[in-house]
């Protein structure tokens, strides 16, 4: 008897699609791997490497336009139908029936599916205790929270027991402490009960939980291999850097990231996490900072930083400097926030949170989407009033304040939100002229932001159309027309490589060392090691606040490396609820 | 506040540049607004062509010849069947072959010659109330010219001494086209004005550039004033292209003054462009906006008298019309354009809808403010 055929097989897949530009996007090309049977698959790569494409081939969804796609020994392109019958595929935005409870959804799916009704106690039983949802069965779907809607949309893609399972970034937007039991649960999956799992993720941590790991970027191939051999791209190449006379470590980072000899530099407890391009520490230039290197252990980043720093286009400058940096005293308070709650209807988004941010810092509102940050940034900007407490930016609350407050501060938010269809001049026009900008001074400004972020080539282009990191720069660039004091940031970074997250970091160090005070959200735990200082959301709750040194210190490891912000996070968030059980 | 004046005419560009840079949305603005306009002139139109009639001759005389040539000749009417019977009549009726059947009795000459009256019957379908109506009417006035025409052949006196002589001013020829054209200047433009204020401000909202602009120093009253100017001048073109249609296409007279017609027409676009931001304060979608539109257009053109006579409607409806800008817009743009009215015959409508924007305009500010984010 001849042994099965492998679940995934394939060779030279390409894709192209044309945009609404009429401009073409290869999505994939050359692509070719095998998974094997009863193994943990991970497609590892930024937005729009081709991840989701892949998977939507392998689902039998989009036909490739070259090369040949084998799922469980079958042609997708010949028998999508065949396919489809004994896969599941979980897309990004799950189909959960949001007015529907729990059970209602699984009971849908396995009618959808004809999952025969002698089956199903059975099914729904193993089901519910791995997703340990079994105490919520009653409760709308529409009211679970981010992880636990994940884990019910896993929990239906697997109501009909396939014998394959696709699932596209299923943690993004999700807790810390989520992620980790879906990756438990795919774990279990794989080596309990003998299923073939491919999953996508752009959180390049993950992919240490799994035993394959597909390296992509722009269509392509980079690697393919262990965890373990990814990482080892970078062995011996990784040191820990700080500086003697106690710069900054992101003023550190970003001067190092700059440096010829360096692939990649991160900010990482208190020092700076380097990956060199030879086995020695870069040198030229960097004496006079009299910095102290130690060798550290590469981690799976560090290796697809090597791998993706070959490939991905040289970096542009993000140094930034204003010609009138804000006018306000060192030391001054920026922002103020006492005691701010808002309710929607029985639900309290944010529950009693304070803090302050003084000119310059940087400081950060760090959470799982749900957490409540969105919310404060939201009653920051004026954009929604707080139910009750006190709110001050730029000594005044933006709510009621007139114009003239309003026009001391940027604001970028989290979805790109310029004008699409009109070009890059065109909004740069727009706001220059809505921040009181005329004549002389208003081309001097365009001038300067369309050479800070190097738009300059682009200006004619219809914002829309942009590539997505430069989106991302002329929404920067819009918002520091005018030169605020207080730049608002909403989840800049979502959807970025890492290179762009780096650059971006970049010039909101430059921005700070001037004076701007930033305020940032974000979902990218390690972010956090750029922040002065931050505050944890959970629940609408702040957990914790101060350095990310004083964050990092509620944290521990068993296995001996330096904490991270994420094993923080997780001990804030479990320590709290064992405490909220307790009373 | 000279900041704020170069604010709202940067948001006023900004807007006419969305609108007129897509193509899709370039022509979406220009040709709906003649399509309707010619659908209307050609669909809409009471006036009745080759009517479907049974003819019924009792007489067979030469004067009820004469008189069915007359009825044939009309042009209004157009003979299906021939009947022997009454009988016949029924069936003819029942299975709409025909609207109408006339029958012509016996004695039809002979009553004509001794110059008393000619009982011609008339059958009518009455299930289709407005055709069968208006053709009643036709027969009777194709029956008295005949009649008329018919003694002054024979010699006779007519019967009454008098005969009525009627002349329609300002439509002489009652064409419902002369009088539903011009109403469409109003009725166009107020339905695309209201999708489009409403949508303007839902589109920024799905798209979240509406949060950009609240962050920026825009007052909420110049964001509306800034939403309301490009709808309103949008407006205007659209009215111009159905002013065009109507002269150039159905070569319909404008008897008025183009002044007088478009400080009209600013005046019902202010308020109607209020009722649009009104509506875009409470849409929160694209969708939203549209059904919005939709649903409160449908009784403002019930109710504006551009179908139905108001003075047809109960009383109590007939007051709430006064609160519709489109009915004042209909009942000027038909002064304007066939009697040409000036100000101060229009002076009514004009303080009406003067005190209609006067209302929905600091409302729609009131909840621009109040609803935002």
């Amino acid at each position: 008897m001849s042994p099965p055929p492998l679940p995934v097989v394939l060779r030279g897949l390409a894709k192209r699609f044309v945009r609404d530009t009429s401009e073409t996007v290869v999505a994939l090309d050359q692509v070719s791997f095998r998974a094997e049977q009863n193994t943990l698959t991970a497609l590892v790569g930024p937005d729009g490497a081709g991840k989701s494409t892949l998977l939507r081939i392998l689902a039998g969804l989009v036909p490739p336009d070259a090369g040949q796609a084998e799922v469980l020994g079958l042609d997708v392109a010949a028998a999508p139908q065949a396919v489809q019958n004994r896969i599941g595929y979980m897309p990004q935005k799950f189909g959960l029936y949001e007015d529907l409870s729990v059970q209602q959804n699984l009971d849908l799916y396995a009618d959808l599916h004809g999952v025969p009704p002698d089956q199903r106690r059975e099914i729904y039983h193993s089901l519910l205790t791995m997703t340990a949802l079994a105490p919520f069965t009653s409760r709308l779907a529409g009211a679970l929270s981010g992880g636990m809607k994940q884990k019910l949309g896993l929990a239906c893609t697997l109501v009909r027991s396939p014998d394959l399972l696709l699932l596209d970034e299923p943690t993004v937007g999700v807790d810390p402490l989520s992620r980790r039991e879906l990756w438990d649960i795919l774990r279990h999956l794989v080596h309990q009960q003998g299923l073939t799992v491919v999953v996508s993720t752009s959180y390049l941590d993950e992919a240490e939980f799994c035993g394959h790991t597909v390296v992509m970027h722009q269509g392509r191939v980079l690697a393919e291999g262990t965890p373990a051999e990814i990482t080892a791209r970078a062995a011996g190449r990784v040191f820990l850097a700080s500086a003697a006379n106690g710069m900054a470590a992101r003023s550190l980072q970003a001067h190092l990231f700059r440096h010829p000899e360096v692939v990649d530099a991160v900010p990482e407890a208190g020092s700076v996490r380097v990956v060199s391009t030879s086995p020695a520490p870069p040198q030229e230039g960097l004496a006079e900072l009299a910095l102290q290197f130690s060798p550290t252990e590469p981690r799976f980043e560090d290796g697809f930083m090597v791998l993706f720093r070959a490939v991905a286009r040289e970096q542009h400058s993000s140094a930034i400097v204003l010609s009138r940096p804000p006018a306000a005293p060192a030391g001054s308070i920026s922002v103020e926030v006492r005691d701010l709650v808002r309710t929607f209807g029985s639900f309290t988004a944010v529950n009693h949170v304070s803090f302050q941010v003084k000119r310059g810092e940087i400081y950060g509102l760090l959470g799982p989407n749900g957490a409540g940050k969105s919310t404060t940034f939201r009653m920051l900007c004026g954009l929604i009033p707080a139910t009750s407490g006190t709110l001050r930016v730029a000594n005044a609350d933006l709510r009621t304040a007139r114009a003239a407050a309003r026009a001391r501060l940027g604001y970028v938010a989290q979805k790109f939100s310029l004008y699409g269809d009109l070009s890059v001049d065109e909004n740069l026009d727009f706001f220059a002229t809505a921040y009181g900008l005329r004549g002389h001074r208003k081309r001097e400004r365009i001038d300067w932001a369309k050479e800070q972020f190097d738009l300059g080539a682009l200006s004619s282009l219809a914002s829309g159309s942009l590539p997505g990191g430069y989106k991302q720069r002329l929404a920067m660039a819009a918002a520091l027309l005018h030169e605020p004091d207080i730049l608002f940031l909403d989840e800049a970074t979502s959807g970025a490589d890492p290179l762009a997250r780096r650059e971006f970091w970049g010039r909101i160090t430059a921005l700070s060392e001037q004076g701007v005070t930033v305020i940032v959200t974000t979902h990218f735990m390690e972010e956090a090691e750029y922040c002065d200082r931050l505050v944890i959301l959970d629940s609408g709750r702040a957990l914790a606040e101060g350095s990310p040194a004083d964050i990092r210190r509620h944290g521990q490891r068993s296995d001996g490396r330096p904490v991270t912000m994420e094993d923080a996070f997780i001990a804030i968030v479990e320590n709290w609820r064992q405490r909220q059980e307790a009373s | 506040m000279i900041d704020a004046l170069f604010r709202i005419l940067a948001l006023i560009r900004k807007e006419l540049l969305a609108i007129l840079k897509d193509p899709r949305s370039r022509v979406s603005v220009l040709i709906p607004p003649i399509m309707q306009c010619l659908l209307f002139g050609y669909a809409a139109s009471y006036d009745l062509t080759n009517v479907p009639y049974a003819l019924l001759d009792h007489d067979r005389s030469a004067s009820s010849r004469a008189y069915v040539a007359a009825l044939d000749g009309s042009g209004a009417f157009q003979r299906v069947a021939t009947l022997d019977s009454a009988s016949a009549i029924s069936g003819q009726i029942t299975e709409r072959h025909a609207v109408l059947a006339v029958v012509i009795p016996p004695d039809f000459e002979r009553l004509l010659m001794a110059g008393t009256a000619a009982p011609v019957q008339v059958i009518a379908d009455g299930r289709n109330t407005n055709t069968a109506g208006t053709a009643q009417g036709y027969v009777s006035s194709i029956t008295e010219a005949f009649i008329s025409h018919w003694r002054s052949e024979h010699g006779q006196q007519a019967s009454a001494g008098v005969t009525v002589n009627t002349r329609a001013w300002y439509n002489p020829n009652f064409e419902t086209r002369w009088n539903m054209i011009p109403s469409l200047i109003g009725t166009i433009t107020m339905m695309m004005t209201m999708i489009l204020t409403a949508m303007s401000v839902a589109r920024e909202r799905e798209a979240g550039t509406f949060e950009q602009l609240l962050v920026t120093p825009f007052r909420p009253s110049e964001i509306m004033i800034g939403k309301a100017i490009p709808s309103m001048i949008i407006g205007t073109i659209q009215a111009t292209s159905i002013l065009l249609v109507a002269q150039l296409w159905f070569r319909i007279p404008f008897a008025g003054s183009y002044a007088v017609l478009y400080l009209s027409l600013f005046e019902f676009l202010a308020a109607s462009v209020g009722i649009g931001l009104f509506l875009s304060s409470i849409a929160r979608t694209m969708q939203q906006a549209i059904i919005g539109t939709v649903v409160i257009m449908m009784p403002f053109m019930l109710l504006s008298g551009l179908t139905t006579p108001i003075s047809n409607m109960p009383v109590a409806l007939q007051y709430l019309t006064c609160l519709n800008p489109l009915r004042y817009a209909i009942s000027m743009t038909r002064q304007i354009y066939l009697e040409n009215a000036g100000i101060s015959q229009l002076l009514p409508e004009m303080l009406a809808l003067l005190a209609i924007a006067a209302v929905t305009l600091p409302v729609a500010a009131w909840m621009f403010r109040n609803r935002l984010g």
